[in-house]
């Protein structure tokens, strides 16, 4: 069996055509997608794009209605129970034991995976995990960061090779989220496939790659500047004052398709740069307002994406 | 400008007009639509009643007829034929074996498949005949008191309607012959020796069905179940684990009960301990896998609730723990045959009252084994591997 993983050893998850219906409703739509070993993958998408539903049918949680490939090497359909042995997964929403502590959880997990001494692991992930002295606190009383602390600290315990991270971040502080991506990129560096899904643009420039997914739809896939390159959006930086009277002129003019605040500036993007200019022409001489030619963000490209989709498939 | 504002949220905060009824009719509206959305919940409302009136209306008898008993006839003769005839007639007593032998005649009663044993000894219709008043004997199962008194009561007629319709020697009121019962087992008729072995059953069936019930349900309500089911655990392997520790809860539970009603209520355990303890064990494992099935069929907790409920209530009505199960209509006694309470009264009350042996139990015994596995062999099939 190992060596029908070893066929493939740079791949790590290798998917086609997947589709998922949930109640008549396509959630997941003729997705596929490679996945290099060692890379962090990041996975985005808007809110009930489909993301927890692929992440779920690479681990087995979901049968796909049809597609298929493999996941380090195994049939998605045919071996779940081996890609459960070798794959990591951290849910949207806390998924240990609220009601056991911290070493209990730990071990818990440690003796389903038959590690050989569960004890000495759950104590080594304890001391990795910088959950020493809270031990016995139950896991339910932890605090959100303490708590995604814990639960990365338990789909690592049994050494996997591919971790599946749900939104792992989602409501933790600044500074919990820093550690846990350094902690990511240790786990890559050892050869670790980290596949991660995210809301937050910083994160998605902190993966290797990405891919973006809405409505069921893979949208784009790429490393960030790819992305960025292949979306064929200009932008323009407006500072200066009245910002909201900018916004509110230029809302639904030709050429002109996102208009966003970012603090104190105004991103103006628009998908055909000879229409965009037009537009923009007659605000340039304006001496309230400082333009300036810029590339759009990774949010910029993204939410065009999204219009568009919506416009695609939801119309 | 400010002024208005700083008037504005206060004339905001004031009480609105019947704002106690609008309140509570929002709360109304909600838990309304909330179990019309509650299928299930929405379906006990109307089985639960349903249920007991159809049960207690149908199935539970307390003065029950047509009783299982067993005859060992020692002499064939037109008296002996008539005495039987007439207690047939009285309806309450239907014979069901014909016994050659004493010891045949204990076995049955002492594993259940009869309440009574009529002898009617050699000898008995010449005895009659030569004035010696004879005795013809009618053994009880009297464990169960409400079955058997209304039964023994009727034998008191019965002589003389025996006598008006075959005999005609001697006066009528001078009784040729006398009837002796012998109420075995429990012959004060004391409820408490019948209630506290069968009450072992009751408790355990309601805590362990619900013990397990809930235990699938909650993890999956709590969300505990789509990291269990990620890591490589196969079905059987969680049910064993959730059934195993809850075994030893119901075996120092059993214990409680036995133990007090043995101090307290001075029930006796004429049998085997180590048996009563071996199936005693049996009848939980049975049980907390049943619960472990609903909790895999059900959606969530209030319905594994609902269901153990379901299951409890037949339970108790047709199990012989609180009417006798000889008593019920044929319908009922197949229900009640596929109720493992129905099988661990037997055994509770065989053992801690008759002394009875596994040799005499294993019919019971059995049927608790086929129903466990049953429910096991649902559960493992039914149990979700995946979150589709």
């Amino acid at each position: 069996m190992s060596t029908v993983a070893n066929h493939t050893p740079d791949i790590a998850i290798d998917v086609h055509g997947l589709t998922k219906s949930f109640g008549g409703r396509e959630v997941v739509h003729d997705l596929s997608m490679q996945v290099r070993r060692g890379t962090i993958y990041g996975f985005l998408g808007p809110n009930g794009s489909g993301k927890t539903t692929t992440i779920r049918m690479l681990c087995g949680l979901l049968t796909p209605d049809s597609g298929n490939g493999t996941c380090l090497g195994y049939d998605i359909r045919r071996d779940a129970d081996r890609i459960k042995r070798l794959v990591g997964y951290m849910t949207q929403r806390f998924s240990l034991y609220q009601d056991l502590s911290v070493r209990e959880n730990l071990e818990f997990v440690a003796r389903l995976y038959g590690l050989p001494d569960a004890r000495s692991a759950a104590r080594e992930m304890i001391a990795r995990i910088g959950l020493k002295g809270r031990e016995e606190q139950l896991a339910g009383n932890l605090s959100g960061g303490w708590k995604q602390r814990l639960a990365l600290g338990a789909c690592t315990l049994p050494n996997p090779r591919l971790l599946l991270l749900d939104e792992p971040t989602a409501g933790v502080d600044p500074k919990a989220r820093r550690d846990f991506w350094n902690e990511i990129h240790a786990l890559a560096a050892d050869g670790l496939t980290v596949l991660v899904s995210t809301h937050y643009m910083d994160e998605a420039e902190r993966c290797h790659e990405i891919a973006y997914i809405a409505y069921g739809h893979l949208l784009a896939h790429g490393t960030v500047e790819e992305v960025i390159a292949g979306s064929a959006l200009s932008t323009y930086t407006v500072t200066g004052d009245d910002l909201n009277d900018l916004t509110a002129e230029l809302a639904g003019k030709g050429g002109i398709d996102m208009v966003a605040p970012f603090g104190t500036s105004l991103h103006v993007s628009g998908r055909d740069k000879a229409a965009l200019d037009a537009t923009v022409a007659s605000y340039r001489d304006d001496p309230r307002w400082h333009w300036q030619d810029s590339e759009p963000s990774l949010e910029d490209v993204f939410i065009d994406l999204m219009g568009r989709s919506k416009d695609n498939f939801q119309g | 400008m400010s002024a208005i504002d700083a008037v504005h949220p206060m004339v905001e905060a004031r009480e609105p007009a019947f704002g106690f009824w609008r309140r509570s009719y929002a709360m109304l509206v909600k838990e309304f639509i909330q179990l019309r959305r509650d299928r299930v919940s929405f379906a006990m409302i109307v089985m639960i009643p349903v249920m007991q009136l159809l049960l207690f209306g149908y199935a539970i008898n307390t003065t029950p007829r047509h009783l299982p008993t067993a005859v060992l006839i020692q002499e064939d003769s037109d008296l002996g034929r008539s005495i039987l005839k007439a207690m047939e007639n009285t309806a309450y007593f239907r014979f069901t074996r014909e016994v050659h032998d004493v010891a045949e005649f204990d076995d049955l009663l002492k594993s259940g498949k009869v309440l009574f044993g009529v002898e009617i000894p050699r000898g008995f219709e010449r005895a009659v005949r030569r004035g010696d008043k004879p005795a013809l004997l009618v053994a009880a199962d009297a464990t169960d008191p409400i079955a058997s008194s209304a039964a023994l009561g009727a034998l008191g007629a019965l002589v003389q309607t025996a006598l008006e319709h075959d005999l005609h020697v001697g006066d009528p009121p001078d009784m040729p012959f006398e009837i002796r019962t012998h109420a075995r087992y429990n012959p004060a008729a004391e409820s408490r020796l019948n209630i506290v072995p069968g009450l072992v059953g009751t408790i355990l069936t309601m805590t362990m069905l619900i013990f397990t019930a809930l235990s699938v349900t909650r993890e999956i309500e709590r969300g505990t179940m789509e990291s269990l089911l990620s890591m490589p655990i196969k079905p059987v392997e969680v049910m064993f684990g959730k059934i195993i520790p809850y075994v030893i809860v119901g075996f120092v539970q059993a214990s409680l009960i036995v133990g007090i009603g043995a101090l307290l209520f001075g029930v006796p355990i004429l049998g085997s301990v180590l048996l009563l303890a071996a199936l005693t064990t049996l009848f939980i494992t049975t049980n907390l896998s049943i619960g472990y099935t609903f909790s895999t069929i059900v959606q969530n907790q209030l319905q594994a609730m609902q269901l153990s409920m379901m299951f409890f209530l037949p339970s108790i009505l047709l199990s012989g723990f609180m009417f006798p199960f000889a008593g019920m209509p044929l319908w009922a006694q197949y229900l009640g045959e596929g109720l493992p309470l129905t099988h661990y009264v037997r055994i509770v009350r065989a053992i801690m009252l008759k002394g009875a042996g596994l040799a005499n139990l294993q019919y019971d015994t059995i049927a608790l084994i086929v129903l466990m596995l049953v429910a096991m062999t649902i559960a493992v099939t039914r149990f979700r591997r995946t979150l589709d």
